[in-house]
């Protein structure tokens, strides 16, 4: 196989920071090679140098033969070097025709646009892969897979040579994630060199050919995906070796802190049931949009109900607002954390107290040196690493923003926990550290709801595993009985049919 | 979200619905208004009322078109009244030096110049367009009154008045240019690159620049056209009225801000049209007609229109919030 792009000793300093140390690597035509390493190990960087969004300080970047400088997104896309976005990008408004060719539109020389032959190319665009999606929609009301799904059109409207996919499964269902996989090998059989950028081991086993990982900027190696294992590419990128992936915490149940009777809310969850005791971990299974986010939201007052029953700590109770959920002592953790988790632009010091500014002010004026203790005192908990209570959370890796998300709430010391897919896009390093934190949780007495939709986490930290379908419960398995055949088997049996998930908004 | 089968087919129907009301709500309030006046005021539904309407209505709308296409690049304009002012005592005030036709084309220039000057700064110095032109606003008024000398101006040859008495049955000639404006830049907003990258822009700013679309660009395009559209106003203003008021268009900028955003074209941009304009346009001008008409005192009036404003905004708001999560 050809090779189609290569990166020779590739180097870029942020200030403070070598994000990349002479970086080489290649992709050869119609591969798939895998891009891994923790938050920080200089992926994106590397990402961001090859689509013209960063200008590398040294080294070559050769492109079909000839060393190539690319300065903007333009360019790298002229070239046929194309990155699919974690965080599409998308203009809503605009039609999927419009989108797929934002930038290059064909008009006539007065500048007017040419339609008819803008919705034909894409539509040509969207049938080379297979895709039902009409080029006249508006892109907003499409799912977020069918919204990929218009940018990796863009790669093949593009005549790519070049698709770089970062974390492109973060957000679909495994039906959606399927779809993916067969554009993806339908792009590499046309003699696209694929970049494939996850932090889901099975994925990257699944497609890719090959693996390269970084560390702290460095290439450790690149290797065949047949002759490897998921264990030497996890040491390759801590450089250390993890004795156990998971930690489940012992088992000293008390009493039952939560229990939730036949809570229902017309097209998104009915009669769910379920209850869940001091010191345990309950995790909570199901594929996105099988309604998990919706009843932990709607039991903390997020959301009201159309019907059923909250009883906390044996008492029933009703939650209005999120207010009266986090005074009787229940944290809600979000899934998303840039949305609803943090607010950027602070720093973690402001971010940690900001739900309880009532404890940490007299008379409403904030009490800054108990809000620097707090800081330090978590920094240290959870090892964070950021450079001072100030420095803004939005230059903080995923790992490290999502530590301070549980930071804020555990400051209020809460009795019941939720955490809405506690691990989401972070890397092993950090998952592992958050699932310690977890079981000293629930060791100390909390109650803890995890919900995840990567199966091995559920597993492998909760004591007893709830699985969701549309809207319903459809299992319940104590330890003993929890395996992924199982939960795969639960959930399957009550899975939507195609054409319902991919109508359904969000 | 996934949801039981049962319920798709209705929800799907109640929501094509609710969109359409919640992407159309100006024309539903447009139609109240236009029964509620009807019935309360004999005077109301004549075709010269009518026609007065639309000529009253024509100058905010001309402001509109332009603010429009600023607003739907994400952008603002705030100098629109101060440039109507330059225009219309340019247009007038050197009639007799260099003649009626350069004056009123000088005029014209002076509010493209300002224009692309607004977008020039906003472009090139990355500061919010409010605050460049809420400078531009108290700028221009000043340079309005050193040149007119706080004085009205007045034209000599009062046949210069005569050019807007063409008609089109009740329908003037400024109304007439208004919609045929809006017209052309709604073409310009659906047909052309430049109107869809406006789009583009004011959408996702940051997927418009991966795109390589010259974001600079569009942004001085716009502010240009505005600026032109307000000096095409302040034009026809001193054709209608025969002299020019330092004073004229003040606050201004504010009922053009309030049609296009009543008309529902999405203050932080990226959504809109100019059908949408016109609407609020149209609707605020028959209200402030039918409240006069109703002897409504001044100030009165002005407190109908702010709850009005506040109203079909939140009509607008709750239609969003239904339709589409």
């Amino acid at each position: 196989m050809d090779t189609v792009l290569s990166v020779s000793k590739v180097t870029k300093t942020f200030p403070g920071v070598k994000a990349l140390d002479a970086v080489s690597f290649d992709i050869r035509a119609g591969e798939v090679h895998a891009l891994v390493g923790e938050n920080g190990a200089g992926k994106s960087t590397l990402m961001k140098v090859l689509a013209g969004l960063h200008a590398p300080d040294g080294g070559e970047i050769i492109h079909q033969g000839e060393p190539i400088r690319v300065n903007s997104p333009l360019e790298a896309r002229r070239r046929g070097i194309l990155l699919i976005h974690q965080e599409l990008s998308l203009s809503p408004e605009l039609s999927v025709a419009e989108n797929i060719y934002l930038g290059a539109w064909p008009t006539n020389a007065l500048g007017v646009l040419r339609k008819r032959k803008l919705r034909r190319d894409a539509q040509a665009a969207l049938d080379a892969l297979g895709s039902d999606i009409r080029p006249e929609s508006r892109v907003g009301d499409l799912s977020i897979a069918r919204q990929q799904m218009v940018e990796v059109a863009r790669a093949q409207a593009f005549n790519a040579n070049v698709a770089i996919f970062d974390e492109p499964t973060a957000s679909l269902t495994d039906a959606e994630k399927d779809q993916l996989f067969k554009t993806i090998r339908a792009l590499q059989d046309r003699g696209v060199g694929v970049v494939y950028i996850s932090h889901k081991m099975d994925e990257i086993f699944e497609i890719t050919d090959r693996i390269t990982v970084l560390r702290d900027g460095q290439v450790q190696g690149t290797v065949e995906t047949a002759e490897t294992d998921v264990g030497s590419i996890t040491r390759m990128m801590i450089g250390r070796e993890l004795e156990s992936y998971f930690h489940r915490a012992q088992e000293k149940f008390g009493d039952e802190a939560l229990r939730v009777e036949g809570l229902t809310k017309a097209g998104l969850f009915s009669d769910v049931s379920f209850s869940v005791r001091a010191g345990e971990v309950l995790g909570l299974y199901g594929l996105v949009g099988a309604g998990r986010s919706e009843v932990v939201e709607t039991i903390f007052g997020v959301r009201q109900a159309d019907s059923g029953k909250l009883f906390w700590q044996g008492q029933e109770v009703s939650f209005p607002t999120p207010r009266q959920a986090i005074d009787m002592g229940l944290s809600l953790v979000p899934e998303s954390r840039k949305e609803q988790g943090l607010v950027l632009n602070m720093g973690g010091r402001e971010n940690t107290s900001l739900p309880h500014l009532l404890d940490f002010s007299r008379m409403t004026v904030m009490d800054r040196a108990k809000e620097l203790r707090t800081f330090d005192e978590y920094r240290a908990l959870l090892e964070i690493k950021t450079t001072g209570p100030e420095q803004p959370v939005s230059t903080l890796s995923g790992g490290n923003q999502q530590k301070f998300v549980l930071a804020k709430w555990l400051c209020a010391a809460p009795k019941l926990i939720i955490l809405d897919e506690p691990t989401r896009g972070i890397d092993v390093g950090s998952k592992s550290a958050i699932h310690e934190l977890i079981a000293g949780l629930a060791e100390k007495g909390l109650a803890v709801i995890v919900i995840s939709s990567e199966m091995p986490e559920v597993l492998g930290i909760s004591h007893r595993v709830l699985a969701m379908a549309e809207g319903r419960l459809v299992a319940e398995f104590k330890e003993t009985e929890m395996s992924e055949e199982n939960l795969i088997n639960a959930v399957s049996r009550h899975k939507p049919t195609p054409a319902l998930t991919m109508t359904a908004a969000e | 979200m996934s949801m039981p089968t049962p319920f798709m087919a209705d929800r799907r129907i109640g929501k094509a619905l609710a969109n359409l009301l919640m992407r159309n709500h100006i024309w539903v309030f447009l139609t109240l208004a236009i029964l509620v006046f009807s019935f309360s005021s004999p005077y109301f539904l004549t075709l010269n009322n009518l026609g007065n309407v639309l000529t009253q209505g024509a100058f905010i709308g001309i402001l509109a078109v332009g603010m429009t296409m600023v607003m739907i690049n994400g952008e603002i304009d705030l100098s629109v009244g101060a440039t109507l002012a330059l225009a219309s005592a340019l247009a007038i005030g050197l009639q007799d030096s260099i003649g009626v036709w350069p004056a009123v084309f000088t005029g014209f220039l002076s509010g493209v110049a300002l224009g692309a000057l607004n977008g020039t700064l906003v472009a090139l110095s990355g500061m919010h367009s409010f605050i460049v032109t809420l400078g531009a606003l108290i700028g221009i008024r000043g340079l309005v009154f050193v040149y007119s000398g706080e004085n009205a101006l007045m034209v000599t040859d009062f046949s210069y008045t005569e050019y807007p008495e063409i008609y089109l049955g009740p329908v003037s000639l400024t109304a007439i240019i208004f919609f045929a404006l809006a017209l052309f830049f709604q073409w310009v907003l659906t047909s052309t690159r430049h109107g869809r990258e406006t789009y583009a822009v004011g959408d996702n700013i940051e997927a418009a620049n991966d795109a390589g679309i010259k974001i600079k660009r569009h942004k001085v395009i716009n502010f240009t056209i505005c600026g032109a559209m307000a000096a095409i106003a302040g034009i026809l203003l001193s054709m209608r009225l025969g002299t020019a008021e330092p004073n004229a268009g003040r606050i201004w900028e504010l009922w053009t801000i309030i049609a296009v955003v009543l008309g529902g074209t999405r203050l932080i941009g990226g959504f809109g049209n100019m059908w949408m304009t016109i609407g609020g346009v149209l609707t605020l001008a028959v209200l402030r007609n039918g409240l006069r008409l109703l002897n409504t005192p001044n100030y009165v009036e002005l407190m109908v229109m702010g709850g009005v404003l506040i109203l079909a905004l939140s009509l607008d708001k709750l239609l969003a919030h239904k339709g589409v999560h």
